[in-house]
């Protein structure tokens, strides 16, 4: 078995250290990107979630308007638009924040977070429309304002129930971000893309990007199981 | 000192839509008094209750809590509305309620039910909350399920953690809204012995129920609602043995 191993690589005259270090890059690259992208999607569909459950028609509508375009449209679109559309904005081109936007990342990353901020707070809305109405009257009946009622009892309870869309959601933008590599953006994709080029060999290329893809994917797989372990343990029969 | 009732509803009316649920309802309750609200279903008894800690805000009638008033506002489109959120807060702070489907937070654990509104509403300390907690528990015969979540339990079971979240809170008085009713018949006869036991401890309950017995047994004064008004009401004496109103004495009559 060793043996043969050996004997592939010492064959091999595709994934040479350079390559495999480029592949590292682009794995560095990603997890960046989507990490970055998924903790600021966070922070922003918390409030907007909140926002989305308001009985004020003005301030619920335009986040449903926002997210409504951002899940309408396809990712690899709003990419582009962002990325091209910045260099039109008036006066950016002789501003100081010209170098940062002018590279591929910035508006990449914008992209992504408002995309993942769009389909995240959907599914906390729903959590927290799905919250008991007993329980809700309860927090009241006990004196709580309607901030704590939301802090101590809906949040924690919606998180809670949102947890397994929103694991689909951190994996679907973990795939979704290889779009990135259209941008320039040298990831995990992007290094394939290179591979690909460079040696001519599409199977072998993406292949090995693909097999990146599905570690990461285990990894966050297996972490969202024990974390639903922690927090799924009032919803589980009694015996496990 | 004059007794000031620990709580006092004064002509309470609630309107849903053109629907006229209750047409002037008059409760006191002075401390120690064991009150129960019964009559058939649709009398407007839960929507009476629930008017009192302003789950339902009473189209008009005033409520006082130990003497407090509880001031309204008129809203623009003529709806009445608690006219200072953190007096209604602090109101219902010092009343707690018992549901009929318990309505425990599903995410905690039966004592992480009990010390979340002690501490996050009243401002007591962890520990002094769960030292307390841990009392009630054991009052209740749950000490042993207290890291027990409620899916976990029985609806008895349920319940009594239920009303020792309401104990922990030190209430002026308990509302009890149809405690009982989503029981089983076989796990009723649990709950109503811990009800029963506040009760002899000088406990100020308002209980709307329709368990007669207690209603009986345990009260010292029934009120008997019919159509959203009170029909009757006495000791329970006078209600159940010697009521004046036919609708009452239609109520008690045997069914089949």
């Amino acid at each position: 078995m060793y043996e043969a191993i050996e004997q592939l690589l010492a064959n091999n005259d595709i994934f040479t250290l350079s390559t495999v270090l480029e592949y590292w890059d682009g794995l560095v690259m990603t997890v960046q990107l989507v990490f970055l992208s998924l903790i600021i999607g966070l922070v922003l569909a918390i409030p907007l979630a909140i926002m989305r459950t308001s009985e004020n028609w003005l301030v619920n509508r335009s986040v449903w308007l926002f997210t409504y375009i951002f899940r309408g449209t396809p990712l690899l679109i709003q990419l582009y638009i962002i990325y091209y559309g910045v260099a039109y904005i008036d006066g950016i081109q002789q501003s100081m924040f010209w170098p940062i936007v002018r590279e591929a990342y910035v508006p990449t990353l914008f992209a992504f977070v408002l995309n993942t901020a769009a389909y995240t707070t959907e599914i906390f809305r729903g959590a927290i429309v799905a919250t008991g109405r007993g329980e809700i009257e309860a927090a009241m009946a006990y004196g709580m304002s309607r901030g704590k009622c939301m802090r101590r009892i809906i949040l924690p309870s919606a998180f809670r129930r949102a947890l397994p869309a929103y694991s689909n959601e951190v994996i679907f933008m973990l795939h979704a971000s290889s779009i990135a590599s259209v941008v320039t953006i040298i990831d995990i994709t992007g290094a394939a893309r290179d591979v690909y080029a460079r040696y001519y060999a599409p199977f072998e290329a993406f292949t090995f990007a693909a097999l990146i893809y599905l570690c990461l994917t285990f990894i966050l797989v297996f972490g969202f199981k024990q974390w639903e372990k922690r927090w799924h343990r009032h919803l589980r029969p009694l015996s496990s | 000192m004059s007794q000031t009732a620990a709580l006092e509803a004064r002509n309470v009316h609630k309107t849903f839509g053109e629907h006229e649920v209750l047409k002037g309802i008059d409760l006191t309750a002075h401390k120690g008094d064991v009150i129960s609200i019964i009559g058939s279903s649709g009398s407007g008894k839960s929507t009476f209750l629930r008017c009192m800690n302003l789950l339902e805000i009473p189209t008009l009638g005033e409520i006082y809590v130990h003497g407090e008033h509880l001031a309204f506002k008129q809203l623009r489109n003529g709806d009445r509305a608690p006219a200072d959120k953190r007096q209604v807060e602090h109101m219902r702070s010092r009343l707690s309620m018992v549901f009929q489907s318990f309505n425990l937070w599903s995410h905690m654990t039966v004592l992480e039910n009990i010390v979340e509104a002690p501490i996050h509403v009243l401002g007591k300390s962890k520990a002094e909350a769960t030292e307390h907690a841990k009392e009630l528990l054991e009052r209740v015969g749950l000490y042993e399920r207290r890291d027990y979540y409620p899916a976990h339990m029985s609806g008895g079971q349920q319940q009594r953690a239920a009303i020792a979240r309401a104990l922990a809170m030190d209430p002026e008085v308990m509302l009890f809204d149809e405690p009982t009713s989503a029981l089983d018949p076989e796990l009723v006869g649990e709950v109503l012995k811990v009800m029963r036991s506040l009760a002899e401890e000088g406990r100020t309950m308002v209980v709307v129920t329709h368990e007669m017995a207690f209603a009986r047994d345990v009260s010292n004064h029934v009120m008997f609602l019919h159509q959203g008004i009170v029909e009757e009401q006495g000791t329970p004496d006078k209600v159940f043995n010697n009521p004046d109103s036919e609708r009452m004495k239609q109520f008690l009559a045997p069914k089949y």
